[in-house]
């Protein structure tokens, strides 16, 4: 079998709240084991693309799409797929952080608990301390992990929330501006903690932040009113975009 | 004429302070009233003896039990079925035009006069079910009696979950009943209790309803198809039959007392699960 490169591919994919198309037509190729930043001005349809990858948008009234996005060559929208299934492969990091009102051992186990790995459920101990480690917050909270999540700082319940979502053991995870409610220092380690988590995880992050994306991520999208302007090498794309529009935002001249 | 804003605020102040004084007062008196004339008959003897001679003495505890077992009846039946309605109309459904209906069916229920219900539990189950005059009866009756509330008070306390809860529950791959049953019931439990507590004291307080599909037997119920009279019931009976106005008032005390009780209660366990939640 052929190994490929982008498990993520999403094709000619299209999106609309009731009437209103809010993606058009989107292809992109997401490769595996990078950071794929999507960046664009508010509104044109970051968070909505985002959540089309592990399909949250069927939690709202009247959204239809159109079009596939393939997982490991499967488009995730055929009906054999299980939701339940994708979800446990496709994690998420939302943008403000929010730790169920349970301590911070059973907000990191709560994934598991609700899944069907018999394995992982007979070593919780282990997955949690492991995902915690994982989200570079173990030693912060390694002494108080049945005191309830919500006494720790904003920083802290982002990275636990992160650790909630590794301890599934997905293997993309999507981040909606998992740094934009944080302090620019919680935002560092947040960075830090994304650059590392790399080496074993795709990831897809939304931000509004152009240092962040340029930081981080090594491939870049570009979106404005629900269409792909310009997608490539972050690298690219900052120094040297194709398209003109592009650089107009980049370079701050509206967004 | 115009009121500038700190005119306005303190008129606010006034009219809205005022209304709060005269509710509390209100209630400060019945209570008050009810206690004075009742606590002086209260006693052990009273609360655990069998009536004597109509109620006219002994003591009240059939129409204790008989209170106790109807509102419990009616609370197993009801909450239940309203949670479980509740949360179909929240979380398994879409808002369409049946659940606008189902809605306005139980806002409509809620509102109908109790002897309506008694009347109706008459028919159904007294009569045409072959129940009799009994505790299952009663207690059917008062469940839809306060279905309505315990549906209505459930679902917006489902409501008031946050939406990111569910949002994570989903996203970490949870099934939907998971996410209700682990996430959205637990949180939006104090909610629910407020919805069953309101309907435990329309149970313990209602008359009209009882007599209608219980009865008012004087005996201790051994069973759910027997007849049974309820502290308010008693109190009723002894009232307006002029039997004895000293153990009508006995009866209400010790009705009130239950009553500030449950509510008492249930304010403490609510304050107990939010701290825990926070
Ligand atoms: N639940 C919804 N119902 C209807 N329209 C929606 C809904 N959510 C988003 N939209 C519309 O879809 C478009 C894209 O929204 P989306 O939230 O994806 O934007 P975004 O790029 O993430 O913006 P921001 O940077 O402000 O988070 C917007 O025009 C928005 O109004
Ligand atoms: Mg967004």
């Amino acid at each position: 079998m052929e190994i490929r490169e982008n498990r993520l591919e999403i094709k000619d994919f299209s999106l609309y709240y009731h009437r209103t198309k809010a993606l058009e037509e989107i292809s992109m190729d997401i490769p595996e084991k990078k950071v794929t930043a999507i960046i664009g001005p508010s509104g044109c349809g970051k968070s909505t693309l985002l959540r089309s990858i592990n399909r949250m948008n069927e939690m709202i009234d009247g959204v239809l799409t159109e079009g596939r996005i393939l997982l490991d060559a499967e488009n995730i929208y055929d009906r054999s797929i299980d939701v339940v299934e994708l979800r446990r492969k496709v994690g998420m990091v939302f943008q403000r952080p929010n730790p169920f009102p349970k301590s911070i051992y059973e907000n990191v186990a709560f994934g598991v608990r609700m899944g069907e790995n018999k394995q992982a459920k007979g070593r919780l101990e282990e997955v949690v301390e492991r995902s915690l480690k994982e989200a570079a917050i173990w030693d912060e909270v390694k002494d108080r992990l049945q005191r309830s999540a919500m006494e720790l700082s904003g920083g802290q319940q982002q990275r636990v929330c992160i650790a909630r979502a590794l301890a599934v053991e997905p293997e993309v995870i999507l981040m909606d501006e998992p740094a934009s409610a944080l302090d620019p220092i919680a935002t560092a380690k947040i960075e830090e903690l994304i650059f590392k988590l790399k080496e074993k995880y795709t990831i897809v992050i939304v931000t509004h932040n152009m240092q962040q994306a340029a930081r981080v991520s090594d491939q870049t999208a570009f979106l404005m009113l629900g269409k792909l302007i310009e997608y490539g090498d972050t690298a690219t794309i900052f120094t040297n975009p194709k398209n003109k529009t592009t650089e107009e935002y980049i370079t701050g001249r509206f967004g | 004429m115009k009121l500038d804003p700190k005119n306005t605020q303190r008129a606010a102040v006034a009219v809205l302070g005022s209304a709060t004084l005269l509710t509390l007062t209100a209630l400060i008196f019945i209570i008050v009233f009810v206690l004075e004339k009742g606590l002086p008959v209260l006693n052990w003897s009273f609360l655990t003896g069998a009536p004597q001679d109509m109620g006219r003495a002994g003591g009240i505890f059939p129409a204790i039990a008989g209170s106790v077992a109807l509102t419990v009846l009616a609370v197993l039946l009801a909450a239940p079925l309203g949670v479980g309605t509740a949360v179909y109309l929240t979380e398994y459904t879409r808002e369409s035009r049946l659940t606008a209906i189902i809605r306005f069916g139980a806002d409509c229920l809620a509102g109908i006069p109790s002897i309506i219900f008694g009347l109706f539990g008459f028919i159904l189950f007294v009569t045409i079910l072959k129940m009799g005059w009994s505790l299952l009866a009663g207690g059917l009756t008062l469940a839809l009696m306060i279905l309505p509330t315990i549906i209505r008070t459930t679902e917006e306390a489902i409501k008031a979950v946050p939406l990111s809860y569910r949002e994570v529950s989903y996203s970490l791959g949870a099934t939907r009943w998971q996410t209700v049953y682990k996430v959205i019931l637990p949180n939006a439990l104090p909610g629910i209790l407020t919805g069953v507590m309101l309907g435990v004291g329309r149970s313990l307080g209602e008359t009209a309803a009882v007599i209608f599909t219980a009865g008012s037997s004087l005996r201790m119920p051994a069973s759910i198809f027997d007849s049974v009279r309820t502290m308010a019931v008693h109190f009723y009976l002894l009232a307006r039959e002029g039997i004895s106005a000293e153990n009508a008032y006995g009866t209400a005390a010790a009705l009130i007392i239950a009553v500030l009780s449950v509510n008492l209660l249930a304010y403490w366990m609510m304050n107990r699960m939010v701290a825990k939640r926070t």
